[in-house]
């Protein structure tokens, strides 16, 4: 994503407050990944990884990596105390049973209904859908940390999904570097604003109506 | 090291039971738990035509990228292709079929295939084309699910920290992967193994798959590419 590193971790920051003592969360790459950063010391929560860890901890120093010892994207990490390894269908299988609490992870697009759209782009992309379906299906709870509009300047945030669905209606919450949205049966609720931008600025560029929430928190 | 079950052998032996048009899945995330050995015996001895199942396409030049890369499969069963730009093109350029399917559900497909269940039922993907395509639903208690059907092989190779010589098995950290579920789904499992030890010195608790489901064990030479972190 073109931003810079200080947006990225505020991003991070506001997604690190939604993760509450005993979760089981798993990040997706990108900004995802600077969450466990921003958690307050002392916060309890096992990192799932859905090549079969449960319980990551931090990247290793240089030098001391472990080939054998890397998150879904294969990059090196290193675990915490508790935590186990196990196969493919064991970690599939939190996902689908409902023990993973929440994921956090990017998209392309997101609906007002919270339709997900992140894993093709017809003609041009075509990775295949990984671990997306399933963590977007059946994860309790679903946040999306992206940008407010795509690099021509498009928003992100849309009334139908022109990119094939990952999954339906599945999104809990969209984090941009302009503001926070929850989605709820009513549709899409502007939370929080990120200082210094109006409302009238993320209207602007969002692709569907928002409500806007009692009290908006403005984040400085 | 006693060879008591006669099931250790030298890779040029494994690579007898190999020929072209072969279904051979193989055990790895993105290249991490991919048997090197026999990955490079594939590729030495020119084997094409093939169906690979497994997790994901690895990189180009790490894991079952390798194989890719150089043309030699005509299919392959998949969740993830994205971190080898070379399946990718191979694909839509039409001289590589792949089959798509959610990672979790392709590793159940795997397990069944393993343990003589002929399908699983799944709710993954319902309103996705790609998923469903044309596969049978049906109906468990008043909710619709796809049948998804088992994953067999020809032949499986799997990457292992340690075997005794019956075969026994145990993985190491985030390398076991799907490792456990390919060497249960083979009509023939190869394990290469980084360290073979006397039969009785592995803790029968810790052991993961048990040496009933492999056939053959090679010691490995190594990881010998590149990770991409490095």
């Amino acid at each position: 994503m073109g931003m810079g590193v200080e947006i990225r971790n505020r991003i991070a920051k506001r997604a690190a407050e939604e993760i509450k003592n005993g979760m089981i969360v798993n990040l997706g790459i990108g900004i995802p990944s600077l969450v466990p950063n921003h958690l307050p010391a002392g916060t309890n929560v096992m990192f799932h990884a859905e090549n079969g860890i449960t319980g990551m901890g931090p990247s290793p120093e240089k030098g001391k990596e472990d080939e054998n010892l890397c998150n879904a994207g294969g990059f090196p990490v290193s675990i915490v105390k508790g935590a186990s390894y196990c196969d493919s269908t064991i970690a599939f299988g939190m996902i689908r049973r409902g023990r993973v609490d929440m994921t956090i992870l990017g998209s392309l697009e997101v609906s007002g209904k919270g339709d997900l759209a992140n894993w093709i782009v017809p003609g041009k992309k075509v990775p295949g859908m990984g671990g997306a379906m399933e963590l977007a299906q059946k994860a309790r709870k679903v946040i999306v940390l992206m940008n407010q509009t795509d690099k021509y300047g498009n928003p992100k945030i849309v009334d139908e999904c022109t990119l094939p669905l990952t999954s339906a209606r599945c999104v809990n919450m969209i984090i941009t570097e302009m503001a926070v949205f929850q989605i709820s049966a009513h549709g899409l609720i502007l939370t929080d604003l990120f200082a210094p931008h109006s409302i009238n600025e993320v209207r602007a560029k969002t692709g569907c109506s928002f409500t806007i929430a009692e009290n908006v928190r403005v984040i400085n | 090291m006693e060879n008591t079950f006669n099931k250790i052998i030298e890779l040029d032996d494994a690579m007898k039971h190999f020929r072209d048009g072969m279904i051979i899945m193989f055990g790895g995330f993105g290249g991490i738990g991919t048997p090197p050995s026999l990955i490079d015996g594939i590729l030495d001895n020119g084997f094409k035509d093939l169906t690979l199942i497994g997790n994901d396409s690895g990189f180009p030049h790490i894991g079952i990228g390798k194989v890719v890369s150089r043309g030699r499969a005509k299919k392959m069963i998949a969740s993830h292709i994205g971190s080898n730009p070379v399946a990718g093109q191979l694909m839509t350029d039409g001289k590589m079929e792949v089959e798509f399917s959610p990672q979790g559900i392709l590793a159940e497909r795997i397990r069944a295939g393993g343990v003589g269940i002929p399908a699983i039922l799944s709710d993954i993907g319902l309103d996705n084309d790609i998923v469903t395509g044309n596969k049978q639903t049906c109906s468990v208690g008043g909710k619709k699910y796809l049948v998804e059907t088992a994953l067999t092989a020809d032949i499986s190779i799997v990457f292992a920290k340690k075997a005794d010589p019956y075969g026994n098995l145990i993985f190491d950290k985030s390398a076991r992967n799907t490792n456990p579920l390919v060497a249960m789904a083979g009509d023939m499992t190869i394990a290469e193994v980084e360290e073979i030890v006397p039969l009785g010195s592995l803790d029968p608790d810790e052991i993961i798959t048990p040496g009933v489901f492999v056939n053959y064990i090679v010691p490995s030479k190594g990881v010998n590419w590149k990770w991409a972190w490095e």
